[in-house]
């Protein structure tokens, strides 16, 4: 058997699903994102700053004028991780960068000893964007000095009850439940120490855990570094697929190919579709070619040809670009295209990557550094690129209060957070801004067929998709799972794979069964685990008495007429009594034998006569 | 199913490294290298013996190049250009980025000596098109069921072990690989493999080498020496790898020294492949790397490409060229220039193929080589051969078989007389079985092959469960400190027709077959003196209680079966499924010889019975009992 439970489930790029799942005995942990969208509750460190002066420190003051929280913000993590004994969680795998925001709250915990897996590219880029937060974080202690403002304390119930419906929800959570999982940020040596503790792997690199677990990370094609986690233990072979992307710009294409076959798959990947209406019944395609000829890359190509073309309108105009996208494989992208497109043009426009890490960031991913500038804003038109696309902390909120009333400048967001929200604190907005959506999984139409060609026994699906999915159970055997709802599934038969050696098989003495095309051997060996694979081998010979003869087992039923004609075919003589159970044996010596429901029981004072006896009862019985 | 390995170059010699395994039906040609030593058909493997027909596309399943060195790639775009070879290649990422360079220079080298070229540089680059980069400990699934895997292998930039597997049976090729860190690699590195065989080089066979330093400082005090005298120091070096190694040494040595004369490279490949080392950086050493954020270790203060006006320049200098072993090119041209001078200096490297002037300098001390018929080189310079060799020692070979520990070794890129010292090592040391076969000779043995199975939980849960064992302290009545687990697993395996195999508890094949369980028990009922009882023991003062009677019996069975626990229980003793009690039944059932023993009135009657698993030790147990009635 074994356990599954979604902690949370996807809402887009920057937040990963996250998923505990209990295989022999081990409990797996998948992700641990950080919902950084939540930031936007709290004021941002410039506007917070002004609200400063006109407050005087002794009034409460809880909202500033743009109904935002003016202190240190906390941030908000996965309450369901939190909830979980953290001693108890055996292995941790990370899918994406995003997907490790959160571990080093989960590493500085008490008790907290999994080992965590993730590849060597998104720990590295995962790393660039801890030190960042943690970096750009320093602003909000710069400016409310370094004592805490716990902020669970500030408001009481009633207070809570009564902010602005939009901060409600983020701060309680739709079900009021969210409470707990407010956390002050962690430090730059929690981010160290949590590094420390992730072994880092190559795609297909093996991982063994524990001898049991063999667990293999694919490319995902959604960021440099994403990934899909294939698991196999010696009962069943697990496969979880985060956001996918088919073909991607920048990161290695999805392959898919090892995940084949797997029991259960976990698909997780609905971002992309959540929220969007299901106009059309899903229905399979008939060729994979569709499938995997992918269009998504030239769409995205046009998307972010869009971007280009909208930003050199606003250069040519005299206004500056800020683009606080965080996804790092659009942002090389762009780079690139922004390069050639102010190439054609002969302008001369200034690219700058503003951020406390992009040097190092863009280094490790072998871009020429001739970009690179830090901390530098001109006056005349450029282009920036900085982080953070929560819009509440980091250079972006100084560029939008310099920039936010020009009419002729661009700001380009992504979607995934409450624009209203994300810019209340920059209103009157003049400058033009641009939400784009770039994909962040696999097209809801193209999953049914790469679930039929993944070929899984069992798919374990959200639970919103089901009115999708259910009409697909006839080749798609799926099962729905709801947030926190933990699935207890049995083992599909109580059979696992063992190895047996052929010097151990040779050795074998077969026994046909009576009346049946069976043949069976009694086996005896060392049974050892090594790298997820069961094997048994010729075991060392056992001294000691009581194993010489070996456990026996008989079955069948002794039938008396049938034992006096045999014990007679080797000279013993015995009789019964009609309606008697007891063979009353005269020669060549005494004995009984009495034959029981569920035993046969030989009283005799000689132990050669015994044992003779006894071999013609356990002739006429079924025994290995 | 059975593994042959057909040894097709570097075997009981060096060069032309090829091997070609077959393993349970997959036919992997690991390395396809050329001799340097010939310009005949020899320089090549003898690819004929894979397939007569030259069909190698169906013999074979994959390629597998180690590393960039000539004598383990020398012969690929011969044998996929000109043979036709079309299948799948892998080699790491970096061999595949500095393979050409290797190829083409040696191709240069060929036309420059006027000799017929083997393949072109077109041929070169359409070779490279069909290689898959692979990297580190990925596991490449090369079709449904050979997959193999890359690792570390120190040596040279993007060196790599092989290991291949097919079904159970599993294999690593090694290539040429270094056991003890360098300053610009690591020391290879493998993960501890259930191999059916390990193909191992061999080339320091009986060497231990000593330590590192003293022959660095050894080779710049030479160096040091020569040019402060006035002369020029020639370093002959491949253009990868060990030239990086000394250049770093050398840069460090100059800026400790404030040395001004100038060391260079000659033109083009090694500042070329200075690049790709900073691209490549996640295969050099840990040290390399930790330094590589302040100061990259490759951007060489003190190194100044060379002019070849500079020949004949007067004043002292250090010159790193190409070719290492003088087989031809720039070196050659530098050596017939500067050999002639006392002062001048040529390091060698460890190793020179024969037939290389390389070869010839480290061959006693000659005061003439001849290049051709007509061309004879007075070399009167200094000689010093570099000793520190990119390949492990006879040391680093014995570890890494041990660690491994293959079923079978097979020795390769090596000399004769060392292979077979270092085989007899193997084999007596290590018992395990080494072959060091000659070229065009096979090596066959039988595979690992486990029988699939489907095993039952319970099956696997009872031989899971420790097996404990405490053998009661008798006296102290407390369990001993020595505890055995022998955990041995039973179970049933069953075939049925067309099923597969099944390994199960012996508890479901009873519920399998559909009938209950039926035990075969004893019963034996007899008599004993009370007398000879009593006389048992004379410290023990003994009624006619039966817990008494119990009590010495208890006595007496524990001297004999104490290994095996004697059991009181209320009533009755038990050794396993052995039970004895008293019996006063008189129609008991278990008392066969009622007639002779109801004679005998000083008796006590004591009722046994038993399992059949038990029936050796009930009948010892009984005859025990039965020789204390005298
Ligand atoms: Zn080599
Ligand atoms: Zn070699
Ligand atoms: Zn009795």
């Amino acid at each position: 058997m074994y356990t599954y439970t979604c902690l949370s489930q996807s809402r887009g790029y920057n937040l990963p699903s996250c998923h505990m799942v209990n295989l022999s005995g081990f409990h797996i942990l998948f992700d641990c994102p950080l919902d950084l969208s939540a930031t936007t509750i709290f004021s941002p460190v410039s506007t917070s700053l002004y609200e400063q002066t006109f407050t005087t420190p002794s009034s409460k003051k809880l909202l500033d004028s743009n109904n935002l929280i003016p202190i240190e913000p906390y941030y908000k993590t996965i309450e369901g991780v939190h909830l979980w004994n953290v001693s108890l969680i055996d292995v941790v795998l990370i899918s994406s960068p995003m997907g490790m925001l959160g571990l080093p709250f989960l590493t500085r915990s008490k008790g907290f000893s999994a080992k965590i897996y993730a590849t060597e590219a998104a720990t590295r880029v995962s790393e660039f964007m801890m030190k960042d937060l943690v970096a750009m974080h320093m602003e909000f202690k710069q400016l409310y000095g370094p004592q805490e403002t716990n902020f669970l304390q500030l408001f009481n119930w009633e207070e809570l009850e009564a902010l602005p419906p939009s901060l409600k929800e983020i701060v309680l959570g739709k079900n009021g439940t969210h409470l707990g999982s407010w956390m002050p940020l962690y430090s730059a040596a929690d981010v160290k120490e949590c590094l420390q503790k992730v072994e880092t792997l190559k795609y297909a690199e093996e991982a063994c855990y524990n001898g049991t677990l063999i667990m293999k990370a694919f490319s995902s094609g959604l960021e440099i570094g994403a990934c899909n986690w294939s698991i196999k233990s010696p009962k069943r072979n697990i496969s979880y697929i985060s956001s996918s992307i088919f073909s991607s710009g920048v990161a290695m294409d999805f392959d898919f190919h090892a995940l084949i076959g797997s029991d259960p798959l976990i698909y997780s990947d609905f971002a992309s579709t959540l929220g969007s209406d299901y106009a059309n019944a899903l229905e399979f395609n008939s060729d994979d070619d569709i499938l995997l000829n992918s269009d998504e890359n030239s769409e995205e190509m046009e998307k972010m040809e869009f971007i280009c073309s909208c930003s050199m309108d606003s250069v040519k105009d005299g206004g500056s670009v800020l683009i606080p996208i965080g996804r790092l494989g659009i942002v090389l992208q762009l780079l690139e295209l922004f390069a050639l497109h102010i190439d054609s043009f002969d302008m001369k426009v200034p690219i700058f990557i503003i951020s406390s890490v992009a040097e190092e960031l863009l280094a490790y991913t072998n871009i020429l550094p001739e970009w690179l500038c830090n901390h530098r804003q001109e006056k005349e038109p450029c282009i920036v690129f900085c982080p953070h696309w929560s819009l509440r902390v980091g250079p972006v909120v100084h560029l939008l209060h310099r920039w936010h009333e020009d009419p002729n400048s661009l700001l380009v967001l992504e979607e995934g957070i409450d624009t209203d929200l994300a810019l209340s604190p920059f209103k009157p907005i003049a400058m033009k801004v641009l939400e784009c959506s770039f994909y962040s999984g696999i097209k809801l139409e193209k999953v049914p067929q790469l679930l039929k060609m993944l070929h899984p026994k069992q798919i374990l699906l959200p639970d919103y998709t089901k009115q999708l999915f259910e009409p697909l159970s006839k080749s798609l055997p799926c099962l729905f799972y709801t947030e926190f709802e933990t699935l207890c599934l049995p083992n599909s038969n109580n059979l696992s794979e063992l190895n047996i050696a052929t010097n151990l098989a040779s050795q074998l003495t077969f026994s046909k069964m009576k009346n049946e095309e069976l043949s069976i051997s009694r086996l005896r060996g060392e049974l050892y685990l090594e790298h997820g694979k069961q094997y048994l081998i010729g075991g060392k010979e056992v001294k000691g008495l009581e194993t010489e003869i070996g456990l026996l087992v008989h079955w069948g039923k002794v039938d008396l007429e049938s034992l006096v004609v045999e014990l007679e075919k080797v000279g013993v003589k015995g009789s019964f009594e009609c309606g008697s159970n007891v063979v009353n044996v005269v020669e060549p010596n005494k004995g009984f034998i009495e034959v029981k429901e569920t035993s046969v029981v030989i009283s005799s004072g000689d132990e050669s006569f015994g044992l003779l006896i006894s071999d013609v009862v356990l002739s006429l019985l079924n025994g290995i | 199913m059975a593994i042959d390995c057909l040894v097709l170059g570097a075997g009981q010699e060096v060069g032309k490294s090829c091997v070609v395994v077959s393993i349970n039906g997959k036919r992997i040609m690991f390395d396809c290298g050329m001799h340097m030593g010939y310009t005949d058909h020899n320089r090549y493997p003898d690819f004929s013996l894979i397939s007569k027909s030259g069909d190698f596309n169906n013999a074979l399943s994959c390629i597998i190049i180690t590393h960039f060195h000539l004598d383990h790639i020398g012969a690929l775009p011969y044998f996929t250009e000109v043979c036709g070879y079309n299948g799948p290649i892998y080699m790491t990422y970096p061999t595949k980025a500095l393979a050409p360079l290797m190829l083409e220079d040696y191709r240069k080298v060929m036309v420059g000596r006027g000799e017929e070229q083997q393949f072109t540089y077109e041929n070169i680059i359409d070779c490279m098109k069909k290689v898959t980069a692979v990297d580190l400990k990925q596991n490449v699934q090369v079709d449904k069921d050979l997959q193999i895997r890359a690792y570390y292998a120190g040596h040279v930039l993007g060196a790599a072990m092989f290991y291949a597997c097919v079904g159970d049976s599993a294999m690593v090729y090694t290539g040429d690989y270094n056991m003890t860190p360098d300053r610009h690699l690591g020391a290879a590195q493998i993960d501890r493999l259930q191999l059916d065989l390990l193909i191992t080089e061999s080339t320091y066979a009986t060497t231990i080498r000593d330590s590192k330093y003293a022959r660095e400082r050894e080779f710049l005090k030479a160096v040091h020496k020569c040019v402060s005298n006035g002369g020029k120091v020639l370093i002959p070096t491949f253009a990868l790898g060990r030239a990086q190694e000394l250049c770093i040494l050398l840069d460090d040595y100059w800026e400790r020294m404030n040395l001004k004369v100038p060391i260079y490279f000659s033109a083009g490949l090694t500042i070329q492949a200075n690049l790709y080392y900073k691209v490549l950086i996640n295969w050099t050493s840990q040290k390399v790397k930790d330094t590589y954020a302040t100061r990259n270790a490759f951007d060489f203060k003190n190194v100044h490409q060379f002019d070849r006006t500079l020949l004949d320049a007067p004043g002292p200098c250090v010159l790193f060229a190409t070719p290492g072993m003088i087989s031809g090119g720039f070196s050659l041209e530098v050596f017939k220039h500067w050999a002639p001078c006392e002062s001048n200096l040529i390091t060698l490297p460890g190793y020179c193929v024969a037939g290389t002037v390389g070869h010839k300098l480290m061959s006693g001390k000659p005061t003439k080589v001849d290049l051709d018929k007509d061309t004879q080189i007075d070399v009167r310079c200094q000689i010093h051969q570099l000793s520190f060799s990119p390949h492990t020692d006879a040391k680093g070979i014995m570890d890494l078989v041990k660690f491994l520990s293959p079923k079978h070794v097979i020795l390769v890129h090596g000399e004769k007389p060392k292979m077979d010292l270092l085989k007899s090592r193997i084999k007596s040391e290590l018992g395990i079985e080494c072959f060091d076969p000659a070229n065009t000779e096979t090596v066959s043995f039988p595979s690992t092959h486990f029988i699939k199975s489907d095993a039952s939980n319970a099956f696997i849960r009872s031989s899971l469960t420790p097996n404990f064992k405490f053998p009661k302290d008798e006296i102290t009545d407390t369990p001993s400190l020595h505890v055995c687990d022998e955990r041995v697993s039973e179970g049933i395996l069953t075939m049925g027709k067309g099923q597969k195999v099944k390994v199960i508890h012996q508890d479901e094949l009873v519920t399998m077959v559909g009938g209950g369980k039926t035990e075969v028990e004893f019963g034996y009922c007899f008599g004993l003196n009370l007398c000879s009882l009593k006389n048992v023991s004379k410290e023990v003062r003994v009624s006619n209680g039966d817990d008494s009677l119990l009590g010495v019996l208890n006595m007496k069975l524990s001297d004999e079966f104490g290994e095996l626990g004697v059991r009181d229980c209320k009533g009755s003793l038990e050794v396993n499924s052995f039970r004895v009690r008293v019996c006063k039944n008189d129609d008991c059932p278990h008392r066969v010889d009622r007639d002779e023993l109801s004679e005998r009135l000083e008796c006590v009657f004591f009722c046994c019975n038993w399992s059949i698993l038990d029936k050796s030790i009930a009948w010892r147990v009984i005859s025990v009992m039965k020789n204390m009635d005298l």
